[in-house]
């Protein structure tokens, strides 16, 4: 009884915070700020889920689903900075938007040399 | 438990919706390719919710397989179109 409590919590939590990372995906204005929605709330929602998972199955296989979680976790950032880092490199960021802007001087030096 | 789920199936449901709807308008090539990470990462928790529903554990590593694949796809097709970029 109490498992299913807990697991629907953790499901719940997961599904809103992966539709909210969803919503952010379609409304928010330019590629940097939908990497943000694309990357932070589907990883905590897809945590959640597979908390939820977890409780309700035996111990071997809630030890597999740590795995995905931890494989999750290390590809969202990078696959969020390779895609960056292409948008920036191909002109598709627009820099008078950004508050703070380290890279265009290291890719001119770096071009420079 | 049956109301969590479909509350939980659906709200996946309309994410997996949204995204596809960035997918297919997405300005750049890059917008699509985070779109479409998005997408595995919802098929990934869809089958979490199956795995919870039916309490199997079968198919947890299938799981981590998909996941895989798709860090893999993401971000080999945005290494290429930044390549493809600086070549045209």
């Amino acid at each position: 009884m109490i498992r299913d409590i807990v697991s629907s919590v953790f499901l719940l939590g997961g599904a809103l915070f992966c539709l909210l990372g969803a919503i952010g995906l379609v409304r928010l204005p330019d590629l940097p700020a939908r990497l943000q929605a694309a990357t932070k709330p589907q990883t905590l929602g897809l945590l959640f889920v597979l908390i939820g998972t977890a409780v309700r199955l035996e111990f071997e296989n809630a030890a597999t689903l740590v795995l995905v979680i931890l494989f999750q976790a290390v590809t969202a950032p990078v696959i969020s900075q390779i895609v960056a880092r292409s948008a920036y490199r191909t002109g598709a960021v627009d820099t008078d938007l950004l508050v703070i802007d380290e890279l265009t001087a290291r890719v001119a030096e770096q071009d420079g040399k | 438990m049956t109301i969590v789920f479909g509350l939980v199936l659906g709200m996946l449901s309309a994410a997996a919706l949204l995204t596809v709807a960035r997918l297919l308008k997405g300005p750049g090539t890059l917008d699509r390719i985070a779109a479409l990470d998005v997408f595995v990462v919802i098929i990934v928790a869809a089958s979490a919710v199956y795995i919870a529903i039916y309490r199997d554990g079968s198919t947890v590593p299938l799981m981590a397989a998909v996941a895989l694949v798709g860090f893999v796809g993401s971000a080999t097709a945005a290494r290429l179109v930044e390549r493809w970029e600086r070549h045209r």
